[in-house]
């Protein structure tokens, strides 16, 4: 362990002004929530697919956004959101095929699974980013 | 393009505090193992349907989980608020990385073998009379989801990555501790509705 001095704060990309990102991404997880809870509040019944279909566009919607605002940003430290998205995807897939498995475990078919496997899909992307975002922020650009 | 090249705020002096840099793993690998093994013991409870190996995963990670969380927001949240800063430093170095697997593992556990429990005692018919007390206790889970993954979480890990730094910026390390502080309030306070509902639920 070895002691600094305090000195000046190094400018990065989260002192100045930034495209809403880390908003969205909070705003895109509201989005698969809201569906998820729809969803669990019908099954084991069918579930009347319209509104999950809106909320699953517009957090699909808001997803490609993110990642179009995300790739135009500039200097950004890539090298460390990659680092943190990677790992974060990764834990995510595991969660989101665990909850795939219950899903085909319990009998869900058809449209009902395409809907929940993409909303799972939207999940799992999202996060890694929001994650990657709010770390590669505060980062020194290389 | 949008540009960020150019600092918009010139940079504030630095508060007189030294920082020591510590060397630490933000996810302690050998956590891994006991991870994996749990999680592999709730795919077997869900297989098998086993309402004893359920309740269990859903009782033991519900009631770690619900805990955790009031004590670290009610009890432990406002004693480092108190703290100084190099002491609060200290402590969340520890506290941290241990978190980043204990939570979301827990949540997993409680959330997995709770659905699959509420369908094995049929709670999740819509014709049940616990189905209301079932959809809110959805309703809290996916507020504090939101809170927990969107603020909570993003605010824990970047403080782990600012400490790992030559020269930790305090300011910045401040900022996001608030976050974690405040977030953690609030899903401590939202859990006493999840022991409301649940206790409801268990008593029929």
């Amino acid at each position: 362990m070895e002691a600094h001095e305090p000195r000046a704060p190094a400018t990065v990309p989260g002192d100045g002004p930034l495209p809403p990102i880390q908003q969205i991404a909070v705003a895109v997880l509201v989005l698969i929530v809201i569906g998820g809870i729809y969803t669990a509040a019908h099954l084991p019944r069918h579930v009347p697919q319209g509104p999950t279909i809106v909320l699953l566009i517009a957090a699909g919607v808001l997803l490609v956004v993110n990642a179009v605002l995300l790739s135009r940003l500039q200097p950004f430290n890539w090298q460390v959101f990659r680092q943190v998205a990677g790992w974060v995807l990764a834990a995510y897939v595991v969660i989101a095929g665990m909850l795939e498995y219950v899903f085909i475990y319990d009998h869900t078919r058809g449209t009902q699974l395409v809907v929940l496997s993409l909303m799972l899909a939207v999940f799992a992307f999202d996060i890694p980013m929001l994650l990657g975002f709010s770390v590669a922020r505060f980062q020194e650009a290389g | 393009m949008v540009s960020i090249a150019e600092p918009v705020l010139a940079p504030a002096p630095a508060p007189a505090i030294a920082i020591q840099r510590r060397d630490f793993r933000i996810v302690p690998l050998q956590g891994l193992p006991i991870v994996a093994a749990l999680i592999i013991g709730m795919v077997v409870a869900i297989a098998t349907n086993s309402l004893w190996a359920l309740d269990f995963y859903h009782v033991v990670g519900g009631g770690l989980w619900t805990g955790v969380d009031l004590f670290l927001g009610l009890v432990l949240g406002p004693i480092i608020g108190t703290m100084s800063i190099p002491s609060r430093i200290e402590f969340v170095t520890r506290l941290m990385p241990k978190m980043v697997l204990i939570m979301p593992t827990l949540v997993t556990m409680t959330l997995g073998a709770g659905f699959q429990l509420a369908r094995h005692l049929g709670n999740l018919a819509p014709h049940s009379p616990l189905h209301n007390w079932l959809l809110a206790s959805y309703i809290v889970v996916g507020v504090m989801a939101t809170i927990a993954l969107g603020l909570l979480e993003p605010a824990n890990i970047a403080v782990l990555f600012e400490l790992r730094k030559p020269n930790p910026n305090v300011v910045r390390i401040q900022r996001l501790m608030k976050v974690f502080i405040y977030t953690a309030g609030i899903t401590g306070l939202m859990q006493i509705a999840t022991l409301v509902i649940m206790t409801k639920l268990a008593s029929g």
